[in-house]
């Protein structure tokens, strides 16, 4: 296994002058690339990049990645719905939107990415995966994993340990799926479980699925081995050298224009507002004092803003002027805890209220930011 | 008048002025004689339904997740039309023609259905009908066969309305380089080719779709020879600048700013300020930062300001006050929860340290670490952003001497710091010695504070932090 890393700009010129072939190798029908960065953002943009820029026809393109812990939510999920976004806050995770359909999977550096890059007439998605399979069995024979229809690759006849979701443009296609070999199990199974009620939307779900990591059926596995494992039936099925070509998604002269692609992933306009129309119904049960307020709350969501806001508070609990200034503050700006947090904290600035009062507003504050 | 004001939108002299209807949209709306030109020229549109074409693997129905036009927009080639879902792949529907969007079959989480209408598309009459191939059943290319043009065996890529336009200029394909996607030519190529030919300057192109840092000059091979030939006399000519307004609805952090900045509208501030010799702080700080650091704690200048700060508002306790909204009573508040300008990404925000009459000067650094870490991960809760009563900005972190900070209401002062400059300055003995100089700007309500009230407190203030010694006399 020999790995060849890019040095000069030499290619550049091929990039331009020539209509997208011959990009990093001229002869062979297949090449196989691997990301040096962990950034998920990076590797979504260098995906977002081969799927524009390069021409498939005379060359498919393998991509191999791995990502420090992130969670990524298909193109037409729900972050809110999908995970556990206060958790991710404080763990400091990732929260990716992916170009691609399907589902919400937590990512770290135990699991392994593989990017099938080809032309859409070329786009096939069990040859794919039964090349992972056979991959994983020459690797390690005993191993008993087989792939479903619904594009899952089972351990045991149970355990999930690849994910798949895919994109299609006019002329390009790819075919991406994850492969857990040693990620924490347990950062993903808090991550994943949402504590947000009330929320009614078309978005995609998630189907849930038991999974395992592939180091618990054979501790001498590693997600290095599996991505040569890989690599190496690749380059045997299209008839190439097993060599991997690293690359560095932060190179602009190599990738032009790839740094915008990782700026417009990282926007909250991407990751949260393209989340479809949804609603959010539910109650608040504040404890106040000796007693408990129930505070039915009904919001509509669209592209990540709060378009209609209707809080039902028993009357007279909160002064009418700052109760309605609270719900114009609130309609048009973002479902986001962050400002959320600055419209309240700067209306009790405008309005200020002696403590009673002041403690009240603090606490539905408090419950609405918590539903974001 | 015409044609004075096509020259005013774009510096496009050299094409005849009817050409700027067919792609210059944003001239039209300066002329209604071209307007007519444009709407006659398309109301005889042949409207085309664009079926849904095969996504592969069998798939026979799709979900439609979003829509990028609407209609009455107009598209051309290539341009992404929608996004479909169909089991985990999404898929960019692209338009086959150069139109306008007349109708759309489905709305958002519709299931739409393959080979059958997803839009229909108004196009030019004198374009013609494209060939209602199927995307997959033929290579890749073919389907794009009347877009090409076979010059000695190359393809080039080029939308219709590119392709007339160069057609219509005497421009072969073959020697304009393409910048587009695929190398396809551009019509921004086009004009580029044409400047070159006859020296006009051109306002730079608003999309190019790949920006290549070139180093060799391939794309552009003959371009300084030419300008050098075909332009002999210096002509001063009015550079067109293409950039566009942007206007945005006022939202989140900033509708908090214009919020908080009106109310404190309604304060008529003055101002005070003077210089502090820190010579002294610098020194103690310097010494103090180890241990602290021992502690796990970053001590910068701030504590220090704080807690004296706090102490000069035991002397002076209406600098701590609240007016109420009718200017009626003035509330002397007990805790002084001093807050602390932070800049963030997002902007402005002003968490507080609460209490400060009863912390040290290292309890104060480690709130002032909790409260940093949570400002710049955008973590602040509403408690560490509400009940300020009296505020610093440190502005001089970023930089500047004097400043005119705005007071934050329902406080009654704020202090602006500026940066610490080493200044020479005059001692005891009349030497100049080096000193530590920071400027302070105060501003206070002067419906219930006034100038001898903010000089006095300044001074003492100023005294503490000169003689940080003399703070030790005075902690409680």
């Amino acid at each position: 296994m020999v790995f060849q890393a890019l040095k000069n700009c030499l290619w550049l010129s091929c990039v331009l002058r020539t209509p997208k072939a011959c990009f990093w190798s001229t002869a062979s029908g297949a090449l196989i690339i691997q990301s040096v960065s962990n950034d998920v953002y990076q590797n979504l943009a260098v995906e977002d990049w081969i799927h524009d820029h390069m021409d498939l026809e005379k060359q498919q393109v393998l991509f191999l990645w791995r990502n420090s812990p992130a969670v990524v939510i298909g193109r037409h999920q729900n972050p809110w719905q999908e995970c556990n976004l206060r958790l991710l806050r404080q763990k400091n995770i990732k929260l990716a939107r992916r170009r691609s359909g399907g589902g919400t999977v937590y990512h770290d550096l135990g699991n392994i990415n593989l990017t099938f890059f080809t032309t859409r007439k070329k786009y096939e998605r069990m040859e794919n995966l039964k090349l992972i399979v056979k991959a994983l069995k020459a690797l390690r024979p005993q191993l008993d994993v087989h792939v479903t229809d619904r594009y899952d690759i089972l351990l045991d006849r149970q355990y999930k340990i690849s994910g798949t979701a895919a994109k299609l443009g006019r002329t390009s296609a790819y075919h991406h799926c994850t492969l857990l070999c040693n990620a924490d199990k347990f950062v993903l199974s808090s991550v994943l479980k949402s504590p947000y009620k009330g929320l009614q939307s078309n978005a995609t779900p998630s189907v849930p699925a038991l999974v395992k990591n592939l180091f618990e059926e054979d501790p001498s596995l590693t997600s290095e081995m599996l991505l040569d494992a890989v690599a190496k039936e690749y380059a045997m099925q299209h008839e190439i050298d097993h060599h991997i070509t690293l690359i560095n998604p932060a190179d602009e002269t190599l990738l032009p224009g790839i740094s915008n692609k990782t700026k417009e992933l990282q926007t909250w306009e991407w990751v949260y507002g393209k989340t479809p129309k949804f609603s959010v119904s539910t109650c608040l049960n504040m404890a106040y004092k000796d007693s408990v307020v129930d505070v039915k709350v009904n919001m509509d969501v669209k592209h990540g803003r709060i378009e209609v806001c209707n809080i039902d508070l028993p009357e007279q609990w909160l002064p009418p002027a700052l109760y309605s200034e609270l719900v114009k503050s609130l309609t048009g700006s973002k479902f986001c805890p962050k400002e959320t947090t600055t419209l309240v904290t700067t209306l009790l600035r405008v309005y200020p209220q002696e403590d009673e009062l002041h403690s009240r507003w603090s606490l539905l504050c408090e419950n609405m930011i918590r539903l974001m | 008048v015409c044609i004075h004001r096509v020259r005013s939108c774009s510096s496009i002299r050299f094409i005849k002025s009817k050409y700027v209807c067919v792609f210059d949209k944003s001239a039209l709306k300066f002329s209604h004689q071209q307007r007519l030109f444009r709407t006659s020229a398309v109301s005889c549109g042949q409207i085309v339904q664009f079926k849904l074409s095969d996504i592969g693997e069998g798939i026979t129905e799709v979900t439609v997740k979003e829509w990028y036009i609407k209609e009455g927009d107009s598209v051309s080639q290539f341009d992404s039309i929608c996004e479909v879902q169909s089991d985990k792949a999404s898929v960019t529907i692209t338009s086959r023609y150069d139109g306008i969007i007349r109708k759309l079959h489905y709305s958002i989480d519709d299931i739409a259905f393959v080979g059958k209408p997803l839009v229909d598309i108004e196009i030019d009459a004198s374009k013609g009908v494209a060939s209602e191939e199927d995307v997959v059943e033929t290579p890749p290319m073919s389907h794009e066969e009347h877009t090409h043009q076979e010059i000695k065996g190359h393809k080039t890529l080029a939308t219709p309305a590119v392709r007339r336009l160069a057609m219509e200029n005497n421009i072969k394909l073959s020697e304009v380089v393409g910048t587009g996607k695929d190398n396809r030519i551009l019509k921004e190529d086009i004009l580029n080719y044409l400047a070159k030919q006859t020296g006009a300057i051109l306002p730079p192109s608003p999309k190019a779709e790949i920006v290549p840092p070139l180093r060799k000059a391939e794309a552009v091979p003959a371009a300084p020879k030419d300008k050098a030939r075909k332009i002999p006399l210096p002509v001063s000519r009015p550079i067109a600048f293409s950039g566009k307004d942007k206007t945005e609805p006022v939202t989140g952090f900033q509708k908090a700013m214009v919020k908080t900045m009106s109310a404190a509208l309604k304060i008529p501030h003055f101002g005070y300020s003077d210089e502090i010799d820190l010579t002294q702080l610098v020194q103690l700080r310097e010494e103090l930062k180890p241990l602290a650091e021992i502690r796990g704690v970053k001590l910068s200048f701030m504590p220090f300001f704080i807690k004296a700060a706090s102490l000069g508002l035991l002397q002076y306790p209406i600098l701590n006050a609240s007016l109420d909204e009718n200017c009626q009573n003035v509330t002397y508040k007990a805790s002084h929860n001093i807050g602390v300008a932070m800049d963030t990404e997002q902007g402005l925000i002003v968490p507080n340290v609460k209490n400060v009459q009863v912390c040290s000067v290292f309890d104060i650094a480690v709130e002032l670490n909790r409260l940093q870490s949570l400002g710049s991960a955008g973590q602040l809760g509403t408690s560490d952003l509400t009940g300020g009563t009296f505020t610093l900005s440190n502005i001089g972190t970023i930089g500047g001497t004097y400043a005119k900070a705005v007071i934050l209401p329902p406080e009654v002062a704020i202090g602006a710091l500026g940066k610490i400059q080493v200044l020479p300055r005059f001692n005891g003995k009349g030497e100049v010695f080096k000193a530590q100089i920071m400027n302070v700007s105060w501003s206070a309500d002067h419906r219930i504070i006034d100038g001898a009230t903010m000089a006095r407190f300044s001074n003492v203030w100023k005294s503490y932090l000169e003689n940080p010694a003399s703070m030790l006399l005075d902690l409680k």
